[in-house]
């Protein structure tokens, strides 16, 4: 069944407060997730008051501030500080986004920092992504060819069919669309997901690709496709603003079309 | 405890290749709710205080029962269809799921054989 409280050691209590230095007038309050697989304790959430005269400007700044100068026990994944690796995805005042460009004066009050929702965490804001990467394997993204003549050449595409990828090919997999998803939330194991669906659709729409037939048929599945009811929570959070609801709206329509 | 690895897990059975004529049929049965809706409630609004004698006159008409068929037909059918989406998203354990599916199927065909005979007595009643 659906469950609608958190388990019993998922249950999220008060932790520490981490005052401003003295003197500091510009003070930004963040709130963040803290749970340790190794102290046995149940989640908390941690107070930070942060110096913002001292601080850059995005929510990644200061994590990493607070990492370097407060609290280094605080884990975080982050890399490229630039929106384009996807590793800082994570829930930020309330929507899963990348903490490298979301900026802290865009959010009202204190910043409440959570990792990705519903997902197993590994610890503090640090999902478990091995299922994730899994359901991208698993829809094949490479392209496939029966063809020789094409597998050892130049393949070929005109401007027009370029042009059908873009707005699919620029996904990071940072994961923010399919764990904002309640289809996702209650069914992940089996219902790939608004990302795994997005690649999926970038190699159906590929006109170099050879098995648009056998990618349909791996697809047509209650559970892997016809979960997505349109929800649009994944189009709405993406952080590169993508649109993987209208790809599985185009995949449905591909379906039938090829069902006539 | 299972060494499976992630990728065989995602994979899971593979594809049912099923599920395109589930959507299709419901977006069908949801389309023909749209014109047998909005007529059933015309109809009800015209037939407010009429008497018992009137309204079977008006059900003994034949696009009047044809269309009192189709409504609780479509409408029951498009309803087992949405139920099983809701049993789908929100029960994992498959056994439970199994048999709060076959029950809701019951429920709704009986429903709409039940509806469809009570509207055939009344059109072909003396």
């Amino acid at each position: 069944m659906a469950q609608f409280r958190l388990p019993a050691n998922s249950r999220i209590g008060k932790g520490k407060v981490f005052e401003a230095p003295a003197g500091a007038t510009n003070v930004k309050q963040f709130k963040i997730y803290r749970w340790n697989p190794d102290d046995g304790k149940n989640p908390s959430v941690d107070t930070y008051n942060i110096d913002m005269d001292n601080c850059g400007p995005m929510v990644l700044d200061a994590l990493i501030k607070i990492k370097n100068e407060i609290d280094p026990t605080l884990t975080f994944r982050r890399s490229c500080r630039e929106g384009i690796c996807g590793s800082c995805a994570m829930n930020i005042d309330g929507t899963n986004t990348l903490a490298c460009t979301k900026a802290i004066d865009e959010v009202k009050g204190a910043v409440g920092v959570y990792p990705l929702p519903h997902m197993d965490v590994v610890k503090d804001l640090v999902p478990d992504l091995t299922n994730f990467y899994a359901q991208y394997a698993s829809v094949e993204p490479w392209l496939k060819n029966d063809n020789a003549t094409t597998q050892d050449a130049e393949r070929l595409q005109s401007k027009e069919e370029r042009a059908k990828l873009d707005g699919l090919y620029e996904c990071i997999l940072c994961a923010c669309c399919s764990t904002s998803c309640p289809s996702y939330w209650w069914n992940g194991d089996k219902y790939l997901g608004p990302a795994a669906l997005l690649q999926a659709y970038r190699f159906l729409a590929d006109s170099r690709d050879e098995s648009t037939g056998e990618r349909l048929d791996a697809l047509e599945d209650p559970f892997k496709l016809y979960r997505c009811h349109t929800i649009m929570n994944c189009s709405r959070t993406c952080p590169k603003g993508l649109n993987p609801a209208q790809a599985i709206g185009e995949i449905k329509k591909m379906l039938v079309q090829r069902a006539g | 405890m299972s060494m499976q690895s992630p990728l065989s897990r995602a994979k899971g059975l593979g594809s049912a290749k099923e599920g395109l004529h589930h959507w299709i049929v419901q977006r069908f049965t949801g389309i023909a709710l749209v014109p047998l809706s909005l007529w059933f409630m015309w109809a009800m609004v015209c037939l407010a205080g009429a008497e018992h004698a009137e309204v079977v006159a008006w059900m003994k008409s034949p696009a009047n029962a044809v269309s009192l068929c189709l409504f609780v037909g479509v409408a029951l059918y498009h309803s087992a269809l949405g139920v099983q989406v809701v049993l789908e998203d929100y029960i994992s354990h498959e056994g439970f799921r199994m048999v709060k599916m076959i029950g809701q199927k019951f429920v709704h065909y009986f429903l709409a054989a039940l509806g469809i005979f009570c509207v055939l007595q009344v059109a072909f009643g003396a």
